[in-house]
């Protein structure tokens, strides 16, 4: 076991995780504009319960995937090929989901705006789906030549686990925006939040946890079984929470879950990063697929000192928009009329 | 097209676009830090409204700059995944650092500012653009970084076929990069002084042609006050715009100086680290020392061997021999000296390796497009300095206190805007297509690792078809397109809303002041 390269393994799984758990909710709350919100004065309330922090979440996606450029240039060149047309889906998605957060609350008429609320709707959907599928494949293997290039044409990808792990990123996020709405608002919003919450939440995690155990499966890998124990211990805790309307604790509790699962994922497929489905010698691994060790320990250092930095002025942020909000909060929209 | 050449188009149109709004994000972020330490400091209302309304245009503009910069790094992994294993070593570090050390703290500090505007103390909420607005030039450090490390690569060895890193110092203070650094952020200044002192001079025209201001017989301005709009048109509202002009036009000023300053010594640079280039940007086919302002000829004919199509019309005598290294008469290799050199140095043919495609084995043209080249730098320099001259021009026909009551000078302020984005695309542009042949230009100055090195035609995906390349430059073009469109119609209907549309209480309750100012907070 080579120390650096499984650090840098530890870290992009730490990067993946924290995306998934700080995007999760939002991406969930972006899904529900359209799902759960039942007038315009609840999707408002949706959208500035995320306003002040989902650009500070989506960095962590651009930071995993820079990260993994710099410490794994194999298994980034290598994934983010082989996965090139369900790449360009998530990349239309996040962009349009950016600029409909900006360009909702700016625009006149009712058609444009509910053209804003689907590009929001859908574009969470499509990024949480596309992420969770890449990360499934990246897990469970492509279909990579000795050179690592993905052979069978552009969607030689698709397979089960693809769809396994599209549907349980987004089943979590939804789950989980739920219960970040229960936290973060008042009145219908939080009763019914918490309502479809204690109901839907054990299912919406179960995809999550097949994927989990089908990589552990896969790999034969008993050291999973220790994270994926307390996956299960976080689910029944954050469903028995979720019953009892604490919202706090049932989000907590998911979040463990989903940490303990990307866990439980990323030590089953230890030393693989990417596995070849056409033959194990072609298996991107820690080792074949990392950058030098002069590199490595260069990113360690700025990681040491980056990341609990992030994290600080990350938490102090939702410190700062603890406040819950209501219907009542909103203010009245208001045009812009031209006065030249 | 095969998929290298739609693979090279994408990239150049998804970053060309990105470029638009990142120039626009870094330089209005600062006078926006800058405007509400003014408020901070001295408390008046004009100062406020600066910040809020080119706080709302800043806004706008930066999120397609997010949501743009997203493609930018993956596309690296999917369209050029040779190129990502060659150098992923040394290129992914500071794209990492940048993601780690700036882009957060931008993003956070950013939302802090939007939404935090009544429930920060004031003093933390004035830190906070601050810190979103320094992060987003330190974060242009570390893409430079990496930019200049494929135009002179430092710092690096080959090992097993690919760049490793060896010396970090070497490649986060590459020369190329001190030098690229201030001429970007001077350029992103440029960018964001013309677009103070364009729209300013659109609303003090209108404030002129609705009669509110007038002039006196000496040509100063009489102050008035339209009372039909609230407090939008008001005498607080002729200062918003003229200082904002005049901010404008001295930041445009000191941003070409700045721009022109660092420009020399990254010439001088150019000259020892690719003097193909240089020799492109002249079209110059034979050694000499004049500056270029008109060549005629066939500059596509060059190929691989010769170029002796192209004729210069007009030159001024010694000017590239003092851009290049600073004296008059020491000559600058031109074309067909190059050639040779170029060819002794890195072979005459592409090796006969699969890594290659269809061009394994081929002839190596070691020049690069030299209309591109030759108009690109041009471009860049014209539209550069006209903006400068027509920043003094603005500041002297506004010595008197506004604008001449012109339409058509009031048009060309507004398209003047635009001459500082093109420059800085038409350099950009230069710059890029100008290392061609190679992805990572090889390094033969004085420090130099001559064998670090890529060509194009090795750095795409070998696993993605052309048909998925083309499908997504088309998506992401027309994408592009459409919200080009869409942010162009926003920004205009806010310019034209005035102040009001960044501070509606302006409008809505012309009476009593500060109410409602909940309404950034619920900026959504």
């Amino acid at each position: 076991m080579e120390f650096l390269p499984t650090l840098w393994f530890i870290l992009i799984a730490v990067l993946w995780g924290g995306y998934l758990f700080l995007e999760g909710f939002d991406l969930g709350v972006g899904m529900l504009m359209k799902t759960f919100a039942r007038n315009e004065k609840q999707r408002r309330v949706l959208l500035n319960t995320i306003g002040p922090v989902w650009d500070g979440n989506e960095v962590w996606l651009i930071t995993a995937g820079a990260a993994t450029f710099a410490a794994f240039p194999y298994w980034y060149a290598s994934l983010f090929s082989a996965l090139y047309i369900p790449l360009v889906l998530v990349l239309v998605a996040l962009i349009f989901r950016a600029v409909a957060f900006e360009y909702r609350g700016k625009a006149h008429t009712r058609t444009a705006r509910n053209a804003w609320d689907w590009a929001i709707c859908l574009g969470s959907f499509t990024a949480a789906f596309g992420v969770g599928a890449m990360l499934a494949l990246s897990t469970t293997g492509l279909p990579l030549n000795a050179n690592g290039d993905r052979v069978g044409g552009p969607f030689a990808w698709f397979n089960i686990y693809a769809v396994l792990g599209g549907v349980g990123v987004v089943a979590f996020c939804l789950v989980q925006g739920l219960a970040f709405l229960g936290l973060k608002t008042d009145g219908e919003i939080r009763t019914r939040a918490a309502r479809i919450l204690a109901r839907w939440l054990p299912v919406a995690l179960l995809p999550l946890a097949a994927w989990a155990v089908a990589v552990a499966l896969l790999n034969n890998s008993a050291t999973a079984l220790a994270p994926l124990g307390l996956a299960v211990c976080a689910l029944v805790f954050a469903w028995i929470h979720a019953r009892k309307t604490n919202e706090g604790l049932a989000f907590i509790g998911m979040g463990i879950f989903l940490l303990a699962g990307v866990a439980a994922i990323f030590v089953a497929a230890y030393p693989n990063v990417l596995p070849s489905t056409i033959d194990a010698a072609y298996n991107l691994t820690v080792t074949n697929a990392s950058s030098s060790p002069y590199t490595l320990k260069l990113m360690s250092i700025v990681a040491a000192f980056g990341l609990p930095l992030v994290l600080a002025y990350q938490g102090w942020t939702y410190w700062v928009f603890r406040k819950r909000i209501s219907e009542a909060h909103i203010p009245e929209a208001h045009a812009v009329t031209p006065i030249v | 097209m095969d998929a290298l050449e739609i693979a090279r188009w994408q990239f150049g149109i998804t970053t060309v676009y990105h470029f638009l709004m990142v120039p626009l994000t870094i330089g209005l972020g600062l006078v926006v830090a800058v405007l509400q330490t003014a408020w901070h400091r001295t408390g008046k209302e004009e100062y406020l409204r600066m910040t809020k309304f080119w706080g709302k245009l800043f806004l706008i503009n930066f999120i397609m700059g997010v949501a743009t910069g997203i493609v930018q790094e993956f596309q690296f992994g999917m369209a050029w995944s040779e190129y990502s294993r060659f150098v992923g070593d040394v290129f992914g570090a500071p794209l990492a650092m940048e993601a780690l050390l700036a882009f957060f703290v931008e993003s956070t500090f950013l939302g802090l500012w939007i939404f935090g505007w009544d429930r920060l103390p004031r003093r933390i909420h004035l830190a906070a653009i601050w810190i979103a607005s320094l992060a987003s030039i330190f974060s242009a450090y570390f893409i430079l970084v990496a930019n200049s490390w494929m135009q002179h690569p430092v710092g690096t060895e080959i090992v097993n076929g690919r760049a490793v890193m060896t010396d970090a110092w070497a490649v986060f203070t590459n020369n190329t990069a001190l030098v690229t650094f201030p001429h970007t952020i001077f350029g992103a200044f440029a960018v964001a002084g013309g677009f103070l002192l364009g729209i300013s001079w659109y609303h003090l025209y209108k404030r002129r042609q609705s009669g509110i201001d007038t002039v006196d017989a000496d040509g100063k301005v009489v102050v008035g006050e339209s009372a039909t709009l609230g407090r939008n048109r008001d005498r607080i509202d002729y200062r918003v715009w003229i200082k904002s002009l005049r901010i404008g036009a001295v930041v445009a000023m000191v941003a070409f100086a700045g721009v022109a300053l660092s420009g020399h010594a990254q010439a001088q640079l150019m000259i020892q680290q690719q003097p193909m280039k240089m020799a492109a940007a002249e079209a110059a086919c034979h050694d000499g020392t004049g500056f270029s302002l008109l060549s005629i000829g066939d500059l596509r004919s060059g190929g691989a061997t010769t170029c002796d199509d192209v004729v210069g019309v007009f030159e001024i005598p010694g000017l590239l021999s003092f851009l290049a290294y600073d004296n008059f008469t020491t000559e600058v290799k031109g074309v067909n000296t190059l050639l040779p050199e170029y060819q002794e140095k890195y072979g005459t043919h592409l090796p006969d390796n699969p890594i290659y495609g269809d061009r394994a084995g081929t002839e190596i043209n070691y020049l690069p497009v030299m209309e591109v080249t030759y108009w690109g730098f041009r471009l860049m320099i014209t539209l550069g300095g006209l903006s400068a001259v027509a920043a003094a021009v603005a500041l002297w026909l506004t010595r008197k206190g506004t604008v001449p009551h012109s339409k058509w000078i009031s048009r060309l302020a507004l398209f003047g805007m635009l001459a500082p984005f093109g420059a800085n695309s038409a350099g950009w542009i230069f710059t890029e297509m100008g290392r061609q042949p190679f992805v990572v230009a090889p390094n033969p100055s004085f420090e130099g690792i001559d064998q670090v090195f890529m060509h194009t035609a090795a750095a795409v995906s070998p696993g993605v078809s052309a048909g998925e390349m083309l499908f997504s430059l088309i998506v992401l073009t027309l994408i592009y397109a459409v919200l080009l469109v869409v942010e162009v119609v926003l920004l205009t209907r806010y310019v034209r809303g005035g102040i009001g549309s960044a501070m509606p209480e302006l409008r809505d309750h012309p009476d009593d002041g500060q109410q409602d100012t909940d309404v950034l907070s619920f900026a959504y």
